[in-house]
């Protein structure tokens, strides 16, 4: 591997560390300094995470013993360090340590929230990546027709349809598809149903199907869309016409030069859904009671549960900057250019 | 420096920085512009000619300022301009103007010609006699455009008459200087010639000082009063016109005149042919000695480690080579270092 | 028109060939009513302006133009066998087999992807049964015939790392892979310095006098045109104007247009002693030609005919030796604005 690229790669990681760093504090920030701007005291805070009737006490003793007496960079610290090196959580009774890297505990459960979240994972991984495959098949045959026939009634259909896909909200076409084809019609599992991949492959797609389809339908309207403009561009290039002056036969043509160019645009696109879906598909989750980390997010915040918050926040940047990263190597492969320059 | 001398440029070198690595240092220059030197006299046309990569659009944007040399001194008429900053340059520019090559990308297709020619009117705050509008339609009555169009897009004209409204555009503060960096290379031959004759037309009512920065030979040989020839970021030659193309000194120059097909089948096989071998060195790491000795064929020794001079060999004549043509009748020192 | 210029035995022939593109705004009409022929071991150029139908006709000999969108009408015999009309199929077959193209912009005529070898390779192996490695061995002997340094390492070079006129040369090198009896070069110099445009053109004959390959090359440059080409055709408006062999076009030109041509372009070999004499105007839109001449708008002698260039199309007539023109001047008008009015302005 040449040097300009490990340096290209080691300038990325360090970028996205960096990125993390930033991430971790502005949400830091929107959960505890926002409310001190409102008026939130210490108290106040922590009066959120003891019983109703609690006494002034216990409210006290409960802002002391969660560390909103310090100052806020110090709990900031705090919270970074648990992630380098552990910490330790002294919840009263006892005192549990925490391995880093550790997200911290949960202000509710006094449960760590890492392997929550590590437990929720494989839903949102499962349900991202299947929906991916379809979309991204679904989507760039679709869009390559498109645009190979473009103004054709072909064309028109999938660009309507595209249009429809694009603009109906999830929760929309999740809770109808779920109505028609789980209770009406009993084709697919109805909401809720999950089984890991590890137990049995058969059940853990028949379970997905649904939400599969029905969050590749929105992407994959995306994509077409996105496939059909790149490759009307691409199509329009020298070198396309130089490929069809050797000779090449048409299907070679649009394949191997045609998509080769029109898709890697692509690539960016995929990468940001993709790492924004890894964070949790919220709606999709919420439309068929899926426990990811979509379903976890939305918990931890009706909760005011601010660990869970911090943890599930870091681990969707995470994703994203791990996809974006992934694309920008993916580029160097695919686009020499980028590779030699 | 001379009375008659409107710009001057002395040892004029833009280097451009290029950053790598995990600092972004930097770690090396393009040389886009080396060390020129020449004037630009009341009145004249000085051709700057050379292929791709010599560095004329650089040079073009250096005497226009639009870039801040890294190096050298421009002077115009007498004044100081190197390192003017955008608000102190904003009176020069009245004086100075540019005319583009792509007359397509260089008009603002959301603005009417009327806006387009009269704006160096509202950012200079002049108020030309009679109003703007009035002005407008004379300047494009004076470059063949018909002035009732004052309130047309840039899109209904054809590429010709965008030329013009760009011509247009430039004129109307009356400037001293115009800087035309292949104002006709992207025209169709028929095209081409008309333009010439416009900037030729208004040179001669305006008392215009050019400087075109082109790499036709041709349209160079029928337009220019001087000629500069670069290579890689310097100077190989200039000279009177006529001295250039029937005189040449420079083998580059040699070369180049060798190297343009001419319309006319008797001349084709009685011509002297040069051709230069493989393509242009990186400006980055440009060769020693002699810039041009990698491809020429009478690079010796010396050339390889001495960097000849820009000597004049002959009244006007100036050349850097350590072997120049065509100098029968003078005696030079062949280290260069004559005169 | 008979195949009389030049060729006795042409391997491409076209007979009032017409390429019409119907449009929203009406029928673009590139090219009416064109016929020229090439043997092979000759060059014929092809000049004109944008737009004068030149880049349309060397994508319609080539079956480039895009299913549907033109209208192509009259012959087009590669080796007495008509591609109008051929199942596309076919002429795909013939093509970068017996006939082949260079671009202009080698840059962009190039898939940035894939290296140059490759590109080499994929046309070779189009037409061939070969292996990877005999391809590859192929490529690099054309690499190296094109006068590519260290053809087995560039080989696996990518487009962007060659210079602009070794691109050029590695488009000629795929344009010759499987020794094409046609070779159509569409302003293959344009985007090129000019020492490098020297070297291709040098390349070009040099390629020809092997392979024995009739060119059409096209080009708005006479230079280039006088450089390589034994026949010229002038385009104007999508028709021929004038056409003979390229001696007779700069030694004895009998169309206005290409007098205006002629008077437009500042010579490199002449001190200068007129202005130049440029063409009034503008070419004409081709969805509406002028009727009659469609120079006439712009014609300076269109007046000498009373209105017959405004009402009636002048034919594309033989004046003599095989010089073709379309032009309803006279013979004794022609020579006497030749010899007085332009010539002596040159």
């Amino acid at each position: 591997m040449p040097a300009t690229v490990i340096t290209y790669i080691i300038r990325r990681l360090f970028a996205a560390v960096v990125l993390l760093f930033i991430v971790s504090m502005i949400t830091f920030a929107i959960f505890f300094v926002i409310p001190k701007l409102g008026g939130g005291t210490p108290e106040t805070l922590a009066s959120r995470y003891v019983g109703r009737a609690a006494t002034a006490e216990t409210v006290r003793l409960t802002a002391e013993r969660l560390g909103f007496y310090d100052p806020i960079l110090v709990q900031y610290g705090h919270w970074l360090k648990g992630i380098f090196v552990g910490a330790d959580y002294d919840y009263g009774p006892a005192v549990d340590h925490c391995p880093a890297p550790c997200l911290g505990y949960s202000f509710r459960t006094n449960q760590p929230v890492l392997p929550d979240l590590l437990d929720r994972l494989p839903v949102t991984l499962s349900l991202a990546s299947g929906a991916a495959v379809l979309w991204l098949l679904a989507g760039i045959s679709v869009g390559t027709l498109s645009a190979l026939r473009k103004g054709s009634v072909l064309d028109r259909m999938s660009m309507g349809v595209a249009l429809a896909g694009v603009s109906l909200p999830i929760f929309f076409t999740g809770l109808i598809s779920l109505a028609f084809f789980s209770y009406q019609l009993g084709w697919t599992a109805p909401g809720g149903s999950y089984t890991p991949i590890t137990e049995n492959i058969g059940d853990w797609a028949y379970a997905l199907l649904l939400p599969w389809i029905t969050l590749a339908f929105q992407f994959s309207a995306q994509y077409a869309r996105l496939t059909r403009a790149g490759m009307l561009e691409t199509m329009n290039e020298d070198f396309i016409r130089t490929a069809r002056a050797k000779g090449l036969v048409e299907r070679r043509v649009v394949v191997k030069h045609g998509l080769r160019g029109a898709l890697t645009p692509i690539l960016t696109i995929f990468g940001l859904d993709i790492g924004l879906l890894l964070g949790g598909a919220v709606l999709t989750e919420s439309a068929f009671s899926l426990k990811g980390l979509g379903q976890y997010a939305i918990d931890a915040i009706k909760n005011y549960d601010l660990p869970k918050v911090m943890g599930v926040t870091i681990m969707a940047a995470f994703f994203i900057v791990l996809a974006n990263l992934v694309v920008d190597l993916l580029y160097a492969v695919v686009d020499p250019r980028v590779r030699t320059a | 420096m001379d009375r008659d001398d409107l710009l001057v440029a002395e040892d004029l070198q833009m280097h451009f920085p290029i950053r790598r690595g995990l600092l972004r240092r930097k770690v090396g220059a393009v040389q886009a512009v080396d060390g020129l030197t020449f004037s630009v006299k009341r009145g004249e046309t000085l051709s700057i000619v050379g292929e791709s990569g010599c560095g004329k659009t650089t040079t073009g944007r250096l005497l226009t300022r639009l870039l801040e040399p890294t190096g050298g001194k421009v002077t115009l008429e007498g004044r100081d301009i190197t390192h003017l900053s955008m608000s102190d340059m904003r009176p020069m520019r009245r004086d100075i103007q540019m005319i583009f090559q792509d007359p397509y990308s260089s008009l603002n297709p959301r603005h009417t010609v009327g806006t387009i020619v009269g704006a160096p009117y509202r950012l200079q705050k002049v108020d030309p006699p009679g109003g703007v509008k009035k002005a407008v339609q004379e300047l494009l009555e004076l470059v063949g455009l018909n002035p009732e169009h004052y309130n047309r897009y840039p899109h209904e004209f054809s590429g010709g008459q965008r030329q013009r409204i760009g011509i247009a555009r430039t004129l109307a503060l009356r400037p001293k200087l115009i800087v035309a960096d292949e104002p006709v290379s992207a025209l169709d031959v028929s095209i081409q010639a008309q333009v010439v004759n416009l900037l030729e037309d208004l040179q001669n009512e305006f008392d215009l000082t050019y400087v075109m920065i082109a790499h036709d030979l041709s349209v160079v040989r029928h337009v220019s009063d001087r000629v500069a020839v670069m290579y890689l970021g310097q100077i190989m030659e200039i000279a009177d016109r006529t001295a250039l193309y029937e005189r040449p000194m420079h083998p580059y120059t040699v070369a180049l005149l060798s190297a343009v097909p001419i319309p006319d089948t008797n001349r084709k096989n009685n011509r002297e042919r040069i051709r230069l071998q493989g393509d242009v060195p990186s400006p980055i790491n440009p060769p020693s000695g002699c810039r041009f000795h990698t491809r020429c064929w009478k690079a010796q020794e010396i050339c390889k480690t001495v960097q000849p001079p820009l000597a004049e060999l002959a009244p006007g004549h100036r050349a850097a080579c350590h072997f120049p043509e065509n100098t029968d009748k003078l005696t030079i020192d062949p280290t260069g270092v004559a005169s | 028109m008979s195949s009389s210029t030049g060729a006795q035995n042409p391997f491409l022939e076209v007979r009032n060939l017409r390429v019409h593109f119907p449009t929203d705004d009406g029928v673009v009409k590139s090219v009416d009513d064109l016929s020229f022929s090439v043997e092979r071991g000759k060059t014929l150029g092809i000049v004109g302006e944008s737009g004068s139908g030149k880049s349309v006709t060397s994508l319609s000999v080539m079956g480039l133009h895009k299913r549907g969108t033109a209208d192509i009408t009259g012959e087009i015999l590669l080796d007495g066998q008509d591609l109008v009309g051929l199942d596309p199929d076919a002429v795909r077959r013939l093509r970068g087999k017996r006939m082949a193209m260079i671009f202009q912009d080698p840059l962009s005529a190039m898939h940035p992807f894939y290296s140059v070898g490759s590109q080499i390779v994929e046309a070779y192996r189009v037409h061939n049964k070969v292996t990877k490695q005999v391809a590859r061995k192929h490529a690099i002997d054309l690499l190296e015939r094109v006068g590519i340094p260290n053809p087995k390492s560039r080989v696996d070079d990518y487009p962007h790392q060659f210079s602009g006129g070794m691109r050029q040369r590695a488009m000629i090198a795929m344009a010759l892979s499987c020794d094409p009896e046609l070779l159509i070069a569409d302003e293959p110099t344009t985007a090129l310095d000019v020492t490098v445009q020297a070297q291709i053109l040098d390349l070009i004959r040099d390629l020809q006098a092997e392979f024995n390959s009739a060119v059409v090359i096209i080009t708005h440059d006479l230079g280039v045109v006088a450089e390589l080409a034994d026949d010229i055709m002038v385009m104007y408006a999508g028709r021929a104007v004038e056409y003979s062999t390229a001696e007779d076009i700069f030694t004895n030109p009998q169309h206005p247009y290409t007098w205006g041509l002629l008077g437009s372009m500042p010579r490199l070999d002449r001190e200068r002693t007129e202005r130049l004499q440029p063409i009034a105007g503008s070419p004409p839109s081709l969805i509406n030609v002028p009727q009659g001449c469609p120079f006439n708008p712009r014609c300076a002698y269109d007046a000498l005919n009373g209105d017959l260039s405004t009402t009636e199309r002048p034919e594309f007539r033989d004046v003599g030796g095989g010089h073709f023109i379309a032009c309803h001047l006279s013979g004794e008008e022609r020579t006497r604005i030749w010899e007085n009015e332009i010539r002596p302005k040159l």
